[in-house]
Parts: structure tokens; sequence; C-alpha cells
């Protein structure tokens, strides 16, 4: 008998508007010592059907109108608190997708990976602390005596997961559930945290149920993987099968999604549009109590890019690296020393209501849909926004038109210009923000990275689009990724940068195809084989 | 390049946005608010009429086949072939007489105003509901339902005119605060602490004591205190949304910060504030009723549903005092909620309504 055995679960959701049913009657099941992947896309219902293992859906607005769940042959559905309490965190753990909000901020490192071992284990404070350090070691966070006392805020995203994974395995657990659990880190340190789950499931023996929508992971990470999509799986097997040989349309779809294709041609002879000679952001320490600037923040330091028209270059790094900065800094959102020439205009020194006549030749496309456009705005009128600033359009029939054709042009219908953009998807929403952008014919475009918060598919639909917007257009590009697959597929020129500085700086296709320096090595490793590099370079 | 037309919607003739035509469906498909709006200002629409309905002067005069009209007009007793040079008194039987032997008299429904008091009670004020006086008189033989609709009247009014001028200072007051944060936010922060911690109700009494307070007069020194209510939602809406992606994109596209303010931030501390109006709006109905009540408010003779309350409170033997007033204020209040309720939600985006 299987360790968990999930049959025909379905669930389904109370809502003003009736009833939703997230999952649809599933079954699959894991045994000791397996890990087993559950792909798919957000809304699949992968993240609900894992929850309900553990019964931690919001009840009794979620509810199982069929199905059984049995961990080692015990029902969970409908099973007491009590029975619930020796199941969760001691048979049966979960690490969650963000550690920023997964942690507690209040405690320390020892109080949260105490409380599981006090709870479960009732082990004395001595006793529990011996057990903290070993299953800190065995995460491998380094200076464990020291960080017991370190609050999640004095850790880095990294650090945190591997907090969340010692917690996970305190009482060592038969089946350990990862919900995405490397969604929210940098590349570097996914390719360190998938490999140490890897090991720990070897040497602890444990079933693993990994939830991801990256397939990369799963070919790395699962003997077995099922893809979901709307609430139904519908393929499942081995996953080199799988993989391989997909079966279902949703699986092939899936595997074909992945960014492809290469960036437009450049022209060398093509007229500038943006050039930067040594831009620096800088944001001053203040300390004591004249507020003396100590020291400085160097966010962007010292970095020159050429964008010309009908080319992008691609800015690549990990959080921190300052690459969005560097895009706020070329548009003069914030303040920046260094010479910016945007076609033959210089930027710096001119004042706001002197920059306000480019701004609608030099727009900026943000990463989040969901915070982007406003939330009590229509379509329309977010569109519109720019026109009614730089005077397009005469009047409010025109607009709407020049709002219908900017929309038609990213793929939106015109008509939906007065619905507003929660009753939009992500992919949708994001094309809504560069229609918002474009409806100005922006010359130049800063894209801070528009495809991470979207579904695999739908980010190589975005790329598409804005391949096709800049042929069409002759648009230059300033594009910032950490994603490198969607930098390869649209990026001319590549800038690696790390800690506001440049690490190495050329053609898209010598830094893909020969990287000089050990960081950029190291970051492609991470991206295409999620391998991490021992070593000085990468650090958690 | 195709040009769509935009639908146009109307509402009561009026051309609106496609936006604010579903606000209103939303509203309308809120039943019970949609009926408690209608019922609270059809009430207050009524009542403006106050002086048509309940009034002891006639609407019209038939005298020696001349029409004369009381309500607007004040025409001196002789003009009806009395004696006196003042205004004429139309419930005096004498008078009365008089026209009706060369012409007629056309009484609103109620013949009694606020401040009318019937002589010819059959037993010693305050009398039970009648005929003449359908819900009985207070104890100096005032009719008991004239007060109500004039008070009526008053207490929406004041209340209406509070709740929009304490909620633009208190939004103006907010959105400063959130938008520039800094030294500005701190010290408007600091003032308000000291301006909230003074003991209100003391300092009404203490100022009605000196002021003889007047309509006027009750609504600026009620409004010193009741603006503060709304400044710190506003102003954490303004402190949590000026930095969202959606206010740098318009920074980014060039938009200036007043309409930054106006049309990105406003919006989005607008259904918090509707949140807080109706207690506003009560809050203020009920400081009003509160301080006729203890005597303070509004000038003795006025119609005040406070007075009424406090009549009923001094007069248990006479229950219709107190169960008139009770049931007025509660009916009133209760009425403002529900609308409010509906019109926060029609301005929220997420809502769905079937």
């Amino acid at each position: 008998m299987a360790f968990l055995d999930v049959e025909d679960l379905a669930v389904s959701f109370r809502s003003e508007s009736g009833e939703v049913r997230a999952v649809k009657g599933v079954s699959f099941s894991i045994e000791r010592g397996e890990t087993m992947a559950l792909v798919g896309e957000s809304g699949s219902g992968k993240s609900v059907s894992a929850l309900s293992i553990l019964q931690l859906l919001p009840y009794p607005m979620a509810s199982h109108p069929k199905g059984s769940i049995r961990v080692d042959g015990q029902e969970m559905i409908g099973a007491s608190e009590a029975v619930m309490h020796s199941v969760r965190g001691a048979r049966v753990s979960m690490i969650f997708q963000e550690p920023m909000t997964s942690l507690n901020p209040l405690h320390t490192v020892e109080q949260q990976i105490g409380e599981m071992l006090t709870l479960h284990r009732r082990m004395g404070k001595g006793a529990a602390r011996a057990r903290i350090v070993e299953l800190l070691t065995l995460v491998g966070l380094g200076d464990v005596e020291k960080r017991l006392d370190a609050f999640p805020h004095q850790l880095s995203g990294g650090q945190r997961q591997r907090v969340m994974i010692a917690m996970a395995l305190a009482n060592e657990p038969d089946l350990l559930i990862a919900d995405e659990p490397t969604t929210a880190l940098d590349v570097t340190v996914q390719a360190q945290i998938l490999e140490l789950l890897k090991s720990l499931q070897k040497t602890l023996g444990m079933a693993m149920l990994l939830i991801t929508h990256d397939l990369g992971i799963v070919r790395k990470m699962a003997g077995r993987v099922a893809v979901m999509t709307d609430g139904e799986i519908v393929e499942s097997g081995e996953t080199a099968r799988v993989f391989d040989h997909p079966e279902h349309p949703y699986t092939q779809m899936l595997l074909a999604a992945e960014p492809t294709g290469t960036p437009p041609h450049s022209d060398p002879t093509s007229p500038t549009v943006m050039d930067v000679r040594n831009i620096k952001v800088w944001f001053p320490i203040k300390r004591g109590l004249l507020k003396r600037t100590v020291d400085h923040v160097r966010a962007v330091d010292d970095i020159s890019l050429t964008v010309r028209e009908g080319e992008t270059v691609g800015v690549v790094g990990e959080s921190g690296s300052g690459k969005t900065t560097l895009g706020l800094g070329l548009l003069r959102l914030t303040r920046s020393e260094g010479e910016i020439r945007f076609g033959e205009t210089a930027l710096q020194g001119l004042n706001w209501n002197q920059l306000r006549p480019l701004r609608a030749e030099m727009q900026i496309v943000f990463q989040d849909p969901y915070s982007s456009l406003s939330p009590r705005l229509s379509v329309g009128q977010i569109v519109e926004e720019g026109l009614l600033v730089h005077k397009l359009g005469g009047n409010a029939a025109e607009r709407r038109a020049l709002i219908a054709a900017a929309l038609d042009e990213v793929g939106i219908p015109g008509s939906a210009q007065d619905r507003y953009p929660h009753e939009f998807s992500g992919g949708q929403r994001q094309r809504i923000a560069i229609a918002r952008a474009l409806v100005l014919k922006p010359r130049f475009l800063v894209l801070d990275e528009p495809t991470s918060a979207l579904d695999m598919s739908v980010q190589a639909q975005i790329v598409d689009l804005l391949r096709d917007l800049q042929r069409r257009h002759r648009l230059a590009y300033l594009f910032i990724s950490h994603d490198l697959r969607v930098v390869r597929a649209l990026a001319n020129h590549v800038i690696v940068m790390k800690d506001g500085r440049v690490v190495e700086q050329g053609p898209a296709a010598q830094i893909f195809d020969a990287p000089e320096s050990g960081y950029t090595r190291a970051l492609m490793r991470a991206a295409f084989e999620l391998e991490a590099t021992s070593g000085g370079v990468v650090r958690t | 390049m195709t040009t769509i037309a935009p639908v146009r919607h109307r509402l009561l003739g009026i051309p609106v946005s496609p936006l604010n035509h579903r606000r209103w469906l939303n509203l309308k498909s809120n039943r019970r608010g949609y009926v408690a709006m209608w019922l609270f200002f059809g009430l207050f629409f009524f009542s403006l009429f106050a002086e048509f309905i309940a009034n002891e002067r006639p609407l019209l005069v038939n005298y020696d086949g001349g029409y004369y009209f009381p309500v607007f007009v004040a025409y001196p007793e002789t003009t009806f072939g009395g004696d006196f040079e003042t205004e004429t008194v139309y419930r005096d039987p004498f008078v009365r007489d008089l026209i009706n032997e060369k012409g007629w008299i056309l009484w609103p429904p109620i013949p009694f105003d606020y401040s009318t008091i019937n002589y010819d009670l059959p037993v010693p004020a305050p009398a039970p509901p009648s005929l003449v006086n359908w819900l009985g008189t207070d104890d100096q033989g005032r009719d008991v339902l004239a007060r109500v609709i004039y008070g009526w009247r008053i207490s929406v009014s004041f209340g209406l005119i509070l709740t929009i001028l304490s909620s633009l200072i208190g939004v103006a007051a907010g959105a400063v605060q959130g938008y520039f944060g800094g030294w500005v936010d701190l010290g408007f922060q600091r003032f308000l602490e000291i301006w909230s911690g003074m003991p209100a109700l003391y300092i009404l009494i203490i100022l009605a004591a000196v002021i003889e307070p007047t309509f006027t007069i009750l609504l600026v020194l009620l409004l010193l205190f009741s603006w503060t209510s709304l400044v710190g939602v506003v102003r954490a809406e303004f402190l949590r949304a000026r930095n969202f992606d959606y206010v740098r994109a318009a920074r980014a596209l060039g938009v200036r910060d007043t309409v930054i303010m106006f049309k990105h931030l406003l919006p989005n501390a607008m259904v918090s504030a509707l949140t807080f109006l109706p207690f506003i709006l009560t809050g203020s109905i009920i400081s009003l009723t509160s301080l006729d009540f203890l005597g303070l408010g509004l000038p003795p003779g006025s119609a005040s549903l406070g007075e009424l309350l406090a009549q009923g409170k001094a007069n248990l033997q006479a229950p219709w005092l107190g169960i008139t007033s009770f049931l007025v204020l509660s009916i009133m209040l209760t009425l403002a909620i529900f609308m409010q309720e509906a019109v926060r939600d029609a301005f929220d985006p997420r809502k769905t309504f079937r």
C-alpha cells in the first residue's frame, strides 16, 4: 500500500456567486521514499489538492463533495482535530512558497523550530536546542550557533527557506509537501535549495510531493509527474516518459511553451535611442543626530550602455543587483548622476515640466500586472491617462478609437475598455499595461521583469507579443529580467549585473555561448541546468 | 482603424459614463439599500415642504371673490374685515367665521405648525392622539406630528450638511498628510492627537452657555470636532497607495501630483471613507439630538427631536411622546445606515451582484 493515497478527490469553494469547483476528482498515490511532482499553471488546483491532504483549507467555505485521502491507511477527510494534530508537522510536513511571510517575524529561529519539537515530542529546552542545531546544520545554514537568535528579517530569502525546511524536517516526517519551494528565490539560490531537498530526501528516505509550475524543476527532481489543469489530472506517469512522449494536448502545449525564438536582427547603423555614460544611483546612508551622510548604498555604480532603434538590451541579475533602479534612473524616475542622452536630448538637468513632453516617448512596463493597474479605473481610463497628459487625440471619440487600436494591437478586444482590471487574467493585465505604454507611440520602453509574475505558457505569448511589437514599430527595449531563458529569446545585447556593478557586458550570443566571468557561468548553470556551483562565486 | 461608438447610458435623462451606470445598477440590485435610499430621501424631500403639510396658516383663502395665499404672504387681519393691523390669526374662530361668511378656507392636512399651541384640548396637555392631533400633543399643547415633520427636516439637513463639510475637510487633510508624508505628516498627526483629546461635549456645553446657539453656530461648533474622524483612514490609504506601481506608472507618464492625488489615490481612499460616512451622518444627527435632549441645542421652541425625547422622559404618563420620538429616530438612523451600506458596496469594483 502506498503511503499517501488520494482517490477521486474533489474540492469545492462556496462563494457569493455559487459554488466553485476547484478540484474535480483527482487520484494519485506516493510510495515511501518517492518524489512525485504535481505540475500545472496557476489556478489549476494543484495547491488546493496539496492543502487538502493536511486539511488546511478554509473549512467550511471549502468542502470535499467526494473522494478520500489516506495517509498510511488513515482517512484524513473528516478526521478529528486530534488525529490531524498527530499527522500535521509530525508525519506529513509542508513547506510553503513565500519564505518572507511563512515565518513568524516576531520569533527567533530557535523559537520557530523549537515550537515544532515541544508540540509533538514534548522535548525539553536543552534537548530541543541540540536538535535544532543538528537540523540547521543538516539544511546547510552556516554559523548555526549565531543564527539561533536571529529573527527572520535578518536572514536572506534562501536562508529563510532553509529554516522553513528545517522546521518541516524537525519531526522526521514520512512525507514532505513542498509547495513551490523555490519560486520566490533567485536562480542560484533555487539551485542550491533543490539540491538540498534532493539530498535530504535520499538520506532521510522520505516521500516528497513537489508542487511547481516549473518544468525544469520537475525534470530534475521528480520520478513521477502528474499534470494538472482546471482541477483535473490530464496526464501522469514516469517523468522521462511524460517529457519525451507527452500524450495529452495540454502537456504538449506546456512543454512547447518555453520562451523560444531569437531576437530580431540588430543593425549597428540604426540611430541611437538611449545613450548612457557612467550612470550612478547612490542612496545616502544617514546617521547620527545631524543626519550626516556617512556612506552610500551604491544601487547602480558606473554603468554605460547604448540602446539602438529596434534593438533590445537585456539586463540580467539576481534580486538586489540594482537592475530595476537602473531602469528607473534611465527614465529619471529616481535621482542619478552621469550622462543620459535620449535621442539628441540630454535628460540630466531637465526639470519635471521640461521632461513631460519626452515622457510620451519613453515608457515603462512593470513586473506585477496586479499592482501596476489602478483597480478603480476602467481599462479605457487606464490607457487614456497618457493621452490626456500629452493632449493626444482631440476628443473623447478619437481617444476611444486610439485606445481601441492600442488594445487591439496587444490582443485585447477594444470593447473591453469599460471593464475593470480585476476581470482580466495576469497575462491579459500585462497586455493592458503594455497597451498603456504603447498608446503614446514611444520609441523607448523599459520592461521591468514583464514576464516574471506570469505562467509559463503566458510568458511565451508575452515574449512573442513584445518581439512582434518591436519589429512593427522599431522599438528600443531595455529588458530587465532574472530569467535568462526569456532574455535569450529577446535580447541583442546583455548586461550582467551584480551589486550595482557590471560583471559582464556584450552581444547576447557571446554572453550566452562563451561567458567570461565565473559569476555569469554560475548564473547560466543555475538557470539552465538547475545546478548549484560550489565555490566562492555564488553564496547564499 | 475602426471607431467604436461609446455606449450611451442615461440616468434621469442625464448621460452617464458606463462605469457610473454599472455602479447605479449595483446600487439598485441591493434591494434593501435601494428602498431605504428612496425612503430616506423621499421623506426628506417631503419634509422640505413641511409648510404645505403642517401649518397654522391656510394654503389658500377665497374671500370676497379674491384669492389669498397666507402660506406665502402675511395679510393683516383687516384684509378679511377684522379689527387689527397685525397678521391674521387664522385659527381664531372669529377670523374663521369672518372668512367663511364671504368665501372659504383651504387648510393643509395638518392645521398646526411646530409652534402652534392647540388651546381646544379636551384634556390638559399632553393630550393623547385624537382625530385633531394624530399623534397627540406635547406638554405645551403643540401637535406632535407637526413637530416630527419639522424636526425631521432640521435633523436630516443638519446631518447631511455636517457630514459633507466634515468629509471635505477630513479627506483633504488626510490626503495632504498621506501624500507628502514626512514633517507635514508628523506635525499634523501631533496636532490631531491634541485636538481629538479635547473634551468636545464639555466645550460645546460651555460655548452653548456663552453664545446663543443657532443652526449655523451649532453646525460650526460640531464641525470643529467631527472632521477628524476621516483623517486617519484617508491618510493611511494615501500612505499605502503612493508607492504602488500604478502610481509610479502614472509618474512615468508625466502626470502631475495633484492629478495623481485625485485620480489614482482618492478613489482608493473613497471606499474606506465611504464606509465611515454612515457613522458620521448618524453621529451628526445623534449629536444634535443629544444636545437638544440636554437643552443645550437649538433655541427653545424650535422643532427638535431631542426635545421631544426629553419630553417623553419627563412625561412617562404620556407614552405617545416617548414612543414617537424613539420610532422616528430609529427609523431615520436605520434608513441612513442601509442606504450608505448600499452606496459603499456599489463603489466597490470587486463586488459582483447577480
